[in-house]
């Protein structure tokens, strides 16, 4: 373990940053709560206007434990598909899977209007959330089944872009046929919110990302083996097969579930795995699997932060803020090392 | 094969050389015939058993260019660590013992990307060298690279296949080389295939029909071939 002594420093920074950010996220909100106040509703103490209480442990305390979740939980997907796909473009966004999760709550959404006999009423949050889950993990074996066929990474890559067409193609013929009322529920499904999980929500989705970390952990061996290409792994001993699944199930786990509960959120999946090869020089996955994890939620907690706009009523969409900082960061990284390697 | 024996395979391109090769590292799936590793046949043992048997340089590059040499060449010893991969004492013996060997030992925080095609490939041997195997098998390890540096990798080849009694069986084009350099060779041709030690090989003029012989001939006095003009 003498890799991770190595960045021991860098750990205890980062987390020391991510409580920062986890303070500063939560005192920050359309209404402005002073920070004596939202430290005495924190640790129990009562606080100067009784609501106060309340917003900080209802509102903005679920909403930041969705933000790292759902950072943590994009950014090793993300990590785990550039290792796998053996591609740093490779992202939940890029290769589709948000496509077909979007898809799954398109159809329920707007398909539930058309075919009211079988889905009338059943579109909730738990519905909402297993039609996104199986969008994605269909469009994941999709790609899995091409990836096994094609070699060539550069052909799964458009394949990721031709779901996302589909997807968009598939929901314009919907929405042509859709109420104007469940037209802007999808809408609003698909700019992305972390702000409307209840507790029991977040326990659900807690349990689905510690799985999906739990899998991705026992994959390190083989996720570093996969380095070297698939043949070298093979010859290194892995079982090829049953690591490319549970990396897979991990990734759809982690990817699907997040997208379940908080609709699409672009860049994070795929930036953060870049940003974090910045501090930590290595590619082994023993340092980069807490990296990125940590990493990630630090990035979604500052995206949650500006796109609540402090002291404001109105809030941003969260995947425009990420893609807004994402996209400029991607571009940042290409041209500052002139090539994207991972 | 016999141990500690550096062993070339030679024939004309598309004659199946890389075939044989990668299917004897259990790569690829055979196509028909039967290999037998330590008197069972191959898939009879597990990818986990064969790990610590055989170990390949191939001619696929590496997925990730971004590892350090020290990293890659530390991959070798994955047959032999724990669930997570912890390195103990003796396999950074192992991974240094196979740096010193190869002499790369000053690149070892070099990225693989900063590295020339020669340097490369002597990292890609000194990993299958830290994976501690009694068989090495390479995939054409000198493509790519000059004369001076195709010698160097064969000659490098050779001292360790008799200084660590490891069997080591690469293919090859450099056929004027591995004559002079290689314990055995074995020789691939369409309707025949031919094996033994070089000397004996030119004695059964196994080497003038390796190509068309009113383009090049095998000179078998100095163990060369000349181009007709």
């Amino acid at each position: 373990m003498l890799q991770l002594k190595t960045y021991r420093i860098y750990f205890i920074l980062l987390l020391l940053v991510m409580s920062i950010c986890f303070m500063v996220n939560i005192s920050l909100g359309s209404v402005s709560i002073p920070l004596e106040d939202t430290l005495n509703a924190i640790i129990g103490r009562t606080t100067k206007v009784d609501s106060w209480s309340y917003i900080i442990w209802n509102y903005r305390i679920p909403k930041a434990f969705t933000a790292i979740l759902v950072g943590s939980g994009l950014a090793l997907s993300g990590l785990l598909m550039q290792t796998l796909f053996r591609n740093p473009l490779a992202g939940p966004f890029v290769l589709g899977i948000s496509a077909g999760a979007s898809l799954g709550a398109a159809l329920l959404i707007l398909g539930s209007a058309l075919f009211s006999g079988i889905f009338l009423g059943m579109v909730n949050d738990i519905s909402l959330a297993l039609a996104s889950s199986i969008g994605s993990f269909l469009v994941l074996l999709a790609v899995m089944v091409v990836a096994a066929k094609v070699k060539d990474t550069m052909a799964l890559l458009i394949i990721g872009l031709m779901f996302g067409s589909i997807t968009t193609a598939v929901v314009s013929v919907l929405s042509y046929f859709s109420s104007a009322e469940k037209l802007q529920q999808y809408v609003y499904w698909s700019f992305g919110s972390i702000g409307n999980l209840s507790w029991n929500q977040l326990l659900l989705l807690l349990m689905i990302i510690a799985i999906g970390i739990l899998i991705s952990i026992f994959s390190i061996k083989p996720l570093n083996a996969l380095l070297l290409g698939e043949s070298y792994a093979k010859s290194l001993g892995v079982n090829m097969k049953r690591s490319r699944y549970s990396i897979i199930v991990a990734t759809g786990l982690l990817a699907g579930g997040v997208t379940a509960f908080a609709g699409p959120i672009a860049f994070i999946g795929l930036a953060v795995p870049h940003l974090t090869r910045q501090i930590f020089n290595t590619t082994d996955h023993k340092v980069l699997v807490p990296a990125v994890l940590i990493y990630g939620a630090i990035l979604m907690l500052i995206c949650d932060t500006i796109a609540q706009m402090p002291n404001s009523a109105s809030v941003l969409p969260i995947n425009a803020i990420t893609s807004i900082i994402g996209a400029p960061v991607v571009i940042w990284l290409l041209l500052r090392k002139r090539k994207m390697i991972f | 094969m016999a141990k500690g024996e550096l062993t070339a395979i030679v024939g004309v391109n598309g004659i199946g050389k890389s075939t044989l090769l990668r299917t004897l590292g259990n790569v690829q799936p055979k196509l028909s015939g039967s290999i037998t590793l330590n008197k069972l046949p191959l898939e009879q043992h597990t990818i986990a058993e064969l790990a610590a048997e055989i170990s390949v340089v191939l001619t696929e590059p590496i997925a990730s260019k971004n590892l350090t040499v020290k990293e890659l060449i530390s991959l070798g010893r994955q047959p032999y660590t724990n669930w997570i991969g912890t390195l103990t004492e003796d396999d950074k013996e192992k991974i240094s013992l196979a740096m010193d060997m190869v002499q790369i030992s000053e690149l070892r925080s070099k990225k693989c990307y900063e590295l020339s095609d020669g340097q490369l490939q002597r990292v890609m041997i000194a990993r299958a060298i830290a994976q501690d195997t009694q068989l090495i098998l390479l995939d054409e390890p000198t493509t790519h690279l000059d004369l001076y540096h195709k010698v160097q990798i064969l000659k490098l080849l050779k001292s360790i296949a008799h200084t660590t009694k490891k069997t080591i069986l690469f293919t090859t084009h450099e056929i004027e080389i591995a004559i002079q350099l290689c314990d055995k060779m074995l020789i691939l041709e369409k309707n025949q295939s031919t094996f033994g030690s070089p000397c004996e090989l030119i004695r059964m003029k196994s080497f003038e029909n390796l190509f068309p012989s009113n383009t090049i001939t095998f000179d078998a006095e100095t163990g060369s071939f000349r181009v007709n003009k």
